[in-house]
């Protein structure tokens, strides 16, 4: 069957599937505690206390098979190894502590380290300059259109792009890099960017940075527009000049918005992996965990160890997670 | 709050040059794979993209006719021609400079008489006209090599979006990988917006025990990463007969994605009149009456927000679809992995390369430009709060 005509049929089924389901166990506990006749009260109170798993459960089933088991799941294997000829057997710790004699494992923790300090803050700060900036010019919205653009790329495209960008001949040869160009251009060398250990670390950045900032400045922008007016107007009347005005005046206010796109950053760092893999897959210095994992996954087929790499990055995903959730539950009560 | 100070007229510029440095910084990368994926290789190759619009100095080696083409002027033999008649498309209209050895390759100018081997002269005019003559008959099969330089008007080309949308070759070609990336994004998209609406309006109109806490595992989840799902899902869709394969990578991004539908759409339903569903209960309603004729009418913002997001992230996603879809046989491969693929085997084939990312990025941008006013107002629900 061709795989359209099979998507075409996996989108009604899978449509006509939930809607039976939704409809007709509502059906069932209506007829089951009909909300009328002699017991009518105890019948709405039993029905209101099953709805909403009703409506709940496809969603909870997903998520528990999707989500939850692959993170207990994953824990245990990261303390199993296999057995040669089939089968697992119980290690303890021994992936953990094997992984941390490798030193790829911590080129890539040095590395993801590196893309935290930089790629969130980096993001987070092009962002509110080009929310603050754009908001006062009338061509702002094209601006912001043309920023936030690189949203819609994926990170392999813009891979892509970015390496036609770090492009190296030859001295001597025309460059068809532009940063290379501009190099040669200003009486430098030609580099191979993506090659120069340590530093290059930041060139891959720098894809990240530019898809980012989009993100951050649509969201910093609708919360500096929230600010009231009144606060700035009283600051314009003190005196307060304009680089008073937005650190003092509008940053303070919108700190926890800022403390979002910062964490909402951080999160995607902590899981890059499509960047690292298609423009240097971890060579010269580059390794990050995702692509660690990868790698033990896929390339070396290590399941404990992949294991106990995708473990140590839930772990650094945990303060947020929990930071989070406080959050959502502070606004809600 | 613009009209009032700051307003200083050099403020003013500098804040108008600094929006115009950032997005050109912006804009450049992307419009330099743009531009030459309407370039053919030798441009890509002999000048940057953003000389593209300008001519070109170029040198090209081509060769006058055969010396079977030669005739018998008095005691001379001579061959005729225009130098740029094979030279096909991208020729130079006039050459500044021509030569005969690859060492000196504009040994000449136009109009120049070059002693050859054997007592022969050619000549080069400024047109591409040649002379060439000699006391002996011409001997060989092939004409007599030139090296030409001329400056080269501007051309952009189709020929490699033909190639790489038309052709059907196995490894340039991306017919297979686009449409197996749509075939991935749609269902993957339409599915989990059902189930996690139903879940949203429970979550947020239904009172029961334990809704706080499914709201707080619900935040918990936005952020587990999918490294954690590879395995034991990788294992269980082996396991339960699945394997690798559609099926696999459709149940996989639904799951990955229902945390943050169900979250999207529980704030932005959450957010709807009490009234109205008060009302509609009043009048003898059953809940899913409610939810299909009044709650998911009125989410329709909240729902386009969604199905963007996650058309966005299932089109762009590499590593769901290599862990969950493709297989050894390669026939399920999407356009990022096709692209990976293509920059490992051909990655100074910038032509094919620009041209495949481009075919790539072209639909997540028209989605973005049509849909932005979606896109942001998802954004904003989803983390200012």
């Amino acid at each position: 069957m061709a795989p359209a005509l099979q998507g075409l049929l996996t989108i009604v089924i899978g449509i006509g599937a939930c809607l039976a389901y939704f409809f007709g166990s509502n059906l069932l506990l209506d007829t089951l505690f009909p909300p009328r006749g002699p017991k009518a009260g105890r019948n709405t109170n039993i029905a209101n206390l099953i709805r909403p798993w009703l409506f709940l459960f496809p969603a909870l089933f997903a998520l528990g098979l999707y989500l939850m088991y692959p993170v207990v799941e994953t824990m245990r294997l990261s303390l199993t190894s296999r057995i040669p000829g089939g089968g697992y057997e119980w290690t303890g710790l021994d992936n953990y502590t094997q992984m941390f004699r490798e030193p790829k494992f911590w080129e890539a923790m040095r590395n993801n380290l590196l893309w935290l300090l930089v790629v969130p803050g980096m993001a987070t700060i092009f962002g509110l300059l080009a929310a603050q900036l754009t908001d006062r010019i009338r061509w702002g919205s094209i601006a912001k259109s043309i920023i936030f653009m690189p949203m819609a790329i994926s990170f392999v495209g813009a891979a892509v792009i970015w390496k036609l960008v770090y492009d190296a001949r030859p001295a001597g040869q025309d460059q068809i890099g532009i940063l290379n160009a501009l190099v040669v251009w200003f009486g430098g060398e030609p580099e191979t960017w993506l090659t120069i250990p340590f530093w290059n670390n930041f060139f891959l950045m720098v894809v990240l940075i530019w898809i980012q900032s989009g993100f951050a400045m649509v969201i910093l922008s609708a919360a500096l527009r929230g600010i009231p007016e009144e606060t700035v107007e009283a600051a314009i009347i003190d005196g307060a000049n304009p680089m008073q005005i937005f650190f003092k005046i509008k940053v303070p206010q919108i700190r926890s918005t800022i403390m979002v796109v910062w964490t909402t950053i951080t999160v995607i760092v902590l899981k890059i992996f499509d960047i690292v893999f298609a423009m240097t897959n971890g060579q010269w210095g580059t390794q990050v965990l995702a692509n660690y994992m990868y790698d033990k996954l896929f390339v070396a087929r290590d399941w404990g160890i992949g294991s106990a790499s995708a473990i140590v990055i839930m772990i650094l995903v945990l303060p947020i997670l929990v930071w989070n959730v406080r959050n959502a539950r502070r606004e809600m009560s | 709050m613009n009209n009032i100070a700051g307003n200083k007229p050099a403020l003013v510029w500098i804040t108008h040059l600094s929006v115009a440095f950032m997005v050109i910084l912006w804009i450049l990368p992307t419009l330099g794979l743009f531009v030459s994926s309407f370039r053919n290789a030798d441009q890509i190759a002999s000048s940057g993209w953003w000389r593209a619009l300008f001519p070109t100095e170029q040198t090209l080696t081509l060769r006058t006719g055969d010396p079977d083409t030669q005739v018998q002027q008095g005691d001379l033999y001579v061959i005729e021609g225009n130098i740029f008649a094979d030279a096909g498309e991208g020729a130079p209209e006039a050459l500044t400079a021509w030569g005969t050895s690859s060492r000196a390759v504009s040994a000449y100018a136009p109009g120049d008489v070059a002693e050859l081997n054997d007592g022969e002269r050619l000549t080069i005019e400024a047109d591409g006209a040649y002379r060439m003559e000699s006391p002996q008959q011409m001997e060989g099969t092939r004409g007599q090599r030139v090296f030409v330089t001329g400056s080269v008007p501007p051309s952009l080309t189709f020929d490699n979006y033909r190639r790489v949308l038309f052709s059907g070759s196995t490894t340039d070609g991306m017919q297979k990988a686009f449409f197996n990336t749509l075939t991935v994004t749609i269902p993957a998209t339409v599915i989990p917006i059902l189930v996690a609406a139903f879940a949203a309006y429970a979550l947020a109109w239904m009172d029961f025990k334990g809704r706080a806490l499914l709201i707080a595992l619900i935040v918990a989840l936005l952020v587990v990463p999918l490294q954690l799902a590879l395995i034991p899902l990788l294992k269980l869709h082996l396991n339960i007969g699945i394997g690798k394969g559609y099926m696999g990578v459709w149940l996989a991004h639904t799951g990955f994605g229902l945390p943050m539908a169900i979250y999207l759409l529980r704030n932005y339903i959450a957010g709807l009149p009490r009234d109205i569903i008060e009302n509609a209960r009043v009048d003898g309603a059953t809940e899913f009456q409610i939810f299909t004729r009044i709650i998911l009418p009125l989410s329709f913002p909240a729902l386009a927000s969604f199905a963007i997001f996650q058309f966005l992230w299932t089109w762009n996603d590499l590593l769901v679809a290599k862990v969950f879809l493709i297989d050894a046989s390669g026939r399920t491969t999407v356009m990022t992995a096709q692209i990976v693929e293509l920059m490992g085997t051909r990655g100074g084939d910038w032509e094919i390369l620009a041209t495949a990312a481009f075919v790539s990025i072209a639909v997540p941008l028209f989605v973005f430009f049509f849909m932005q006013k979606y896109l942001v107002r998802g954004l904003l629900a989803g983390s200012v709060k």
